[in-house]
C-alpha cells in the first residue's frame, strides 16, 4: 500500500513540476479568456437577455460565463497555474543554486569536444609560470579564475554573471507578487462610484454591488464645466471638488482641479473624473418669446417636458436641453434646447432654439420667434471612487518581471576554462545564452591569447 | 512638403521594395536583394521625416501631441516599426531575403492607412491626454512588429520544411537555397520573440499603470486588455514550447504564426468587432 502511496505522491508531484502542464494551462488560459470577450460580462444589458434562448441563458449563467473572469473554473486554472509556478521553482531552484554555488572548476573530456569555442596555444616555459601568466592575463581581459589540479592537469576557471541563470525564477516569482497584490486588492480594497450636483457634497458612495460605504469625510463638488475643440469633440472634463471634514476644508484640498488623466487622491481614496449629467431636480430653463412683428420679448419659465400655453393658444414643450450643443449640432456654440411648438390647430414643430444664435432663431416659428436662455439647473459630476491598497505589491511585482525578463533574455552566464598541460594551453568557453555574441568575445580574448609569450 | 505627402511617398517605395524583393525571390540575384534592402531603408528615412513632420503639424494646428493617437496614426507606427525591425535583422544577421515576407506587412499596413482610413489630425480626446500614451504605444508597437518579424520568419521556416521535407537533396540549388537554414530561422524566431515579449510585457504594465492612474482599476478585464493577456500566453507558451522536447522546430513555428494572429486580433479586431475601453470614438471618458 505504501509504494503505491508513495507512487500516487510522485505521479502528482511530477505533474505539478512538468513543462507539459506549463503549456496545457498557457493555452487553456488564452483558449478561456477569448470567452469573456465575446459574451457580455456583469450585468447583462436587456436586448441580449431578449435575443437568447432562456436555456442558453441558464447554462451559461449556471457555468459562470457571464463573469468568467471570476467564475470559480478560472480560478482554479490559476491557482493550478500558481501550484504549478511554485512546484517548478521548488524543484528546479536547488540545482540552480548548486549551479551558482559551486561552478564547475574542472572541464571533463567530453564537455572539450562538445565546446564550440576552442583555442590551444604551445609554450615552452614551465607550467607553474604558465599558471600565473594565465591567470594574470585572465583576470584582465574576463574574470578572475581559480585554479585546480585534477589528473596533472591545472584547470583555469573564470565566469562572468552565474547569477543571470536565477532571471528566469525572478519572472515566476514575480507573476506571484502580481497575485498576491490583486488578491490584498480584492479583499481590502473597494470600488465605486459617485455623483455629486454641483454645490452639494456627499459623505458617502455606492460599492460595486450596491452597498453604500462611508468615506469618513465630504466632498464637496464646487463646479463642473466641459471644453470642446473647434472641431466639437470634447477638449477637458473638470470637476472643481474640495475635501472637507466636520465642516473645515482640509488644507491642500480645496479647489482642487478633477480632469481625466489627473485625479485627487485623499486618505488612499482616489476620485476619479468618469461621467457628467444635467441633474433634474429642481432645474428651471428660460426661453424668451418674441412676436415676429416686433414688441416686448416674453419671458417663459418652463420644465423639462411639461407643455405650457401661451396667451394666443399656442402650446410649447421643452424635450432636452443642453449647456453645449456643439457635439450635436456641428458649426453651433452654447447652450440650446430642443423644443416642440404647436399652433392653435397645426401640426406641431419640433426645431432647436439656441442663446448665442438670435439670427438662426429668427428664421424659425412662425409669428413667435421662441430663444433659449439657460437654466438655473445644476450639473452633477461621476466620479469612479477607488481604494486600492494591493496596488503597490502589484507595481512591485510588475518591476520585478521587467527586470527578471531582462536577465533571463538578455544576459548570459558566460564561463572559460583554460587546461593547462606541460607546453600547451586549451581555452575553452561557453555562454548560457547568446552564444553568437559570446563568440565574438572570445575570439577577441582568442587573438590575445595567442599572443602570450611564456 | 505635408507628411501626407511624404507618407504616400513611403507606402509607394514599400510597394517598389516589396516588388523587387519578390523579384530577389525569383531570379536569386543578389543585387536585387541588395536594392530591395537599400528601397525599404530609404522609405524608412521618408516615413521617419513624415511622422517627424505630423508631429510637428499638430503642435501647428495648436492641438499638440505625439502622432499615435488613433487607428491611422497607430497602423502608420506599426509600419514603422516592422521596417525598423527588417533594418536591425538585415544589418546585424545579413539575411537579406527576411525582407521578402516582412516589408509586405508593412506595405499591408500603410496602403490601407492611406487609402482606407482618415488621415487627418484630431485633437486628442481627454482620455489620452497623458504621457502614457507615448510610453504606451511605443512600447506595445515595438513588440506588435517584432512579432511580426517573427512570423514572416516563421513563415519562411514552414514553407522551406514543406518544400524540403520529402527531398533533402533539393537544398542544393533551387529558391530554398537563398532562404536560411533552418536552424537560424527558427533561432531568428526565437531572437524576435525574445524582443518581442518584453515589450509586449512592458506595454501590458504601462497600460495597466495608466488605467490605474486614469480610472482607478489596473486590471478590469477589458477585451482589449483580455487579448494582450491572450497574446502573452501564447507567447509564453511558445518559450516554453522551445525547452520542451517534441515542440520545437515546426510547432514552434506554428505558434509563432499564432501569436502573431492574436497579436492582429489583439489590435485591430478588437477595435473592429468588440467593445470596450480601447474605442476612442464613442462619447466615453
Amino acid at each position: 500500500m505504501a509504494t503505491t502511496e508513495r507512487n500516487f505522491t510522485t505521479i502528482v508531484w511530477d505533474l505539478f513540476c512538468s513543462l507539459k502542464l506549463t503549456l496545457f494551462l498557457l493555452i487553456s488560459l488564452a483558449l478561456t479568456s477569448i470567452i469573456g470577450t465575446i459574451l457580455p460580462q456583469g450585468a447583462l444589458p436587456p436586448e441580449y437577455v431578449a435575443q437568447i434562448s432562456p436555456a442558453k441563458l441558464q447554462i451559461y449563467s449556471k457555468l459562470g460565463l457571464f463573469d468568467m473572469y471570476h467564475s470559480w473554473w478560472f480560478i482554479t486554472l490559476l491557482y493550478v497555474f500558481s501550484l504549478n509556478l511554485i512546484s517548478c521553482s521548488i524543484k528546479r531552484l536547488p540545482h540552480v543554486f548548486k549551479f551558482i554555488s559551486e561552478p564547475q572548476f574542472v572541464l571533463g573530456e567530453g564537455q572539450r569536444n562538445s565546446f564550440p569555442l576552442k583555442k590551444e596555444i604551445s609554450f615552452s616555459g614551465a607550467v607553474e609560470k604558465a599558471n600565473e601568466r594565465l591567470t594574470e592575463f585572465l583576470g584582465k581581459e574576463f574574470s578572475s579564475p581559480v585554479i585546480t589540479e585534477h589528473n596533472g592537469e591545472f584547470h583555469l576557471f573564470a565566469q562572468k554573471t552565474a547569477w543571470c541563470r536565477l532571471g528566469v525564477y525572478v519572472v515566476h516569482f514575480s507573476i506571484l507578487v502580481i497575485f498576491v497584490g490583486a488578491i490584498i486588492g480584492s479583499l481590502a480594497g473597494y470600488k465605486g462610484f459617485v455623483t455629486i450636483v454641483e454645490g452639494s457634497s456627499i459623505n458617502s458612495f455606492e460599492g460595486r454591488s450596491g452597498q453604500k460605504i462611508p468615506l469618513g469625510f465630504e466632498v464637496l463638488c464646487e463646479k463642473f464645466s466641459v471644453e470642446f475643440y473647434p472641431t466639437g469633440s470634447p477638449k477637458e472634463f473638470k470637476s472643481i471638488l474640495t475635501v472637507t471634514e466636520n465642516g473645515k476644508p482640509v488644507p491642500g484640498y480645496s479647489q482642487v482641479k478633477v480632469i481625466v488623466n489627473e485625479p485627487m487622491t485623499y486618505k488612499g481614496i482616489t476620485f476619479y473624473q468618469s461621467s457628467y449629467g444635467q441633474a433634474n431636480e429642481g432645474g428651471a430653463h428660460f426661453i424668451s418669446v418674441t412676436p415676429r412683428g416686433g414688441g416686448i420679448p416674453e419671458k417663459l419659465t418652463v420644465q423639462e417636458g411639461v407643455a405650457v400655453t401661451l396667451k394666443d393658444g399656442t402650446v410649447f414643450k421643452l424635450l432636452e436641453a443642453t449647456q453645449e450643443v456643439r457635439q450635436f449640432a456641428p458649426g453651433f456654440s452654447g447652450p440650446a434646447a430642443r423644443v416642440e411648438v404647436m399652433r392653435k390647430g397645426a401640426a406641431p414643430q419640433t426645431f432647436i432654439a439656441f442663446k448665442n444664435f438670435p439670427e438662426v432663431n429668427a428664421q424659425r416659428g412662425d409669428a413667435l420667434i421662441f430663444g433659449y436662455e439657460g437654466t438655473n439647473a445644476k450639473q452633477y459630476t461621476g466620479l469612479q471612487v477607488a481604494k486600492d491598497p494591493g496596488v503597490w505589491v502589484v507595481w512591485l511585482g510588475c518591476t520585478l518581471m521587467v527586470i527578471g525578463l531582462g536577465i533571463a533574455f538578455f544576459m548570459s552566464h558566460k564561463r572559460i576554462w583554460v587546461v593547462v598541460t606541460k607546453g600547451h594551453a586549451r581555452m575553452y568557453g561557453n555562454a548560457s545564452k547568446n552564444q553568437a555574441a559570446f563568440q565574438m568575445q572570445f575570439e577577441d580574448i582568442s587573438e590575445k591569447f595567442h599572443d602570450i609569450k611564456i | 512638403m505635408t507628411s501626407s505627402m511624404l507618407f504616400n511617398i513611403t507606402t509607394f517605395t514599400y510597394l517598389i521594395s516589396t516588388v523587387v524583393f519578390f523579384a530577389f525571390l525569383a531570379s536569386k540575384n543578389k543585387s536585387l536583394g541588395l536594392a530591395g534592402s537599400f528601397i525599404a531603408y530609404a522609405g524608412l528615412i521618408v516615413q521617419t521625416v513624415a511622422i517627424a513632420l505630423r508631429w510637428k503639424e499638430s503642435y501647428d494646428m495648436g492641438v499638440g501631441h505625439a502622432p499615435m493617437s488613433n487607428l491611422y496614426e497607430s497602423i502608420v507606427f506599426f509600419s514603422w516599426t516592422i521596417v525598423l525591425l527588417f533594418a536591425y535583422i538585415d544589418m546585424r544577421y545579413k539575411y537579406r531575403i527576411v525582407g521578402a515576407f516582412v516589408v509586405p506587412f508593412a506595405l499591408l499596413g500603410m496602403a490601407w492607412a492611406q487609402l482606407g482610413m482618415n488621415t487627418g489630425i484630431e485633437p486628442l480626446v481627454p482620455a489620452l491626454q497623458s504621457n502614457w500614451l507615448l510610453y504606451h504605444v511605443i512600447t506595445c508597437f515595438l513588440g506588435y512588429a517584432a512579432f511580426a518579424v517573427a512570423c514572416g520568419i516563421s513563415i519562411m521556416y514552414l514553407i522551406k520544411t514543406a518544400v524540403e521535407g520529402n527531398d533533402s537533396s533539393a537544398q542544393a540549388g533551387g529558391l530554398m537555397s537563398l532562404f536560411p537554414p533552418l536552424k537560424v530561422l527558427d533561432d531568428l524566431n526565437y531572437r524576435s520573440i525574445m524582443i518581442g515579449f518584453p515589450l509586449l510585457t512592458l506595454g501590458i504594465i504601462t497600460g495597466a499603470a495608466w488605467a490605474n492612474y486614469a480610472w482607478g482599476t489596473y486590471w478590469s478585464w477589458d477585451p482589449k486588455e483580455t487579448w494582450s493577456l491572450i497574446v502573452w500566453f501564447v507567447y509564453a507558451a511558445f518559450l516554453h514550447a522551445r525547452i520542451t522536447k517534441g515542440w520545437v522546430g515546426k510547432r514552434a513555428a506554428w505558434l509563432s504564426v499564432i501569436g502573431f494572429a492574436a497579436t492582429i486580433f489583439c489590435y485591430l479586431g478588437v477595435n473592429l468587432f468588440l467593445s470596450g475601453l480601447h474605442s476612442y470614438g464613442s462619447s466615453k471618458m
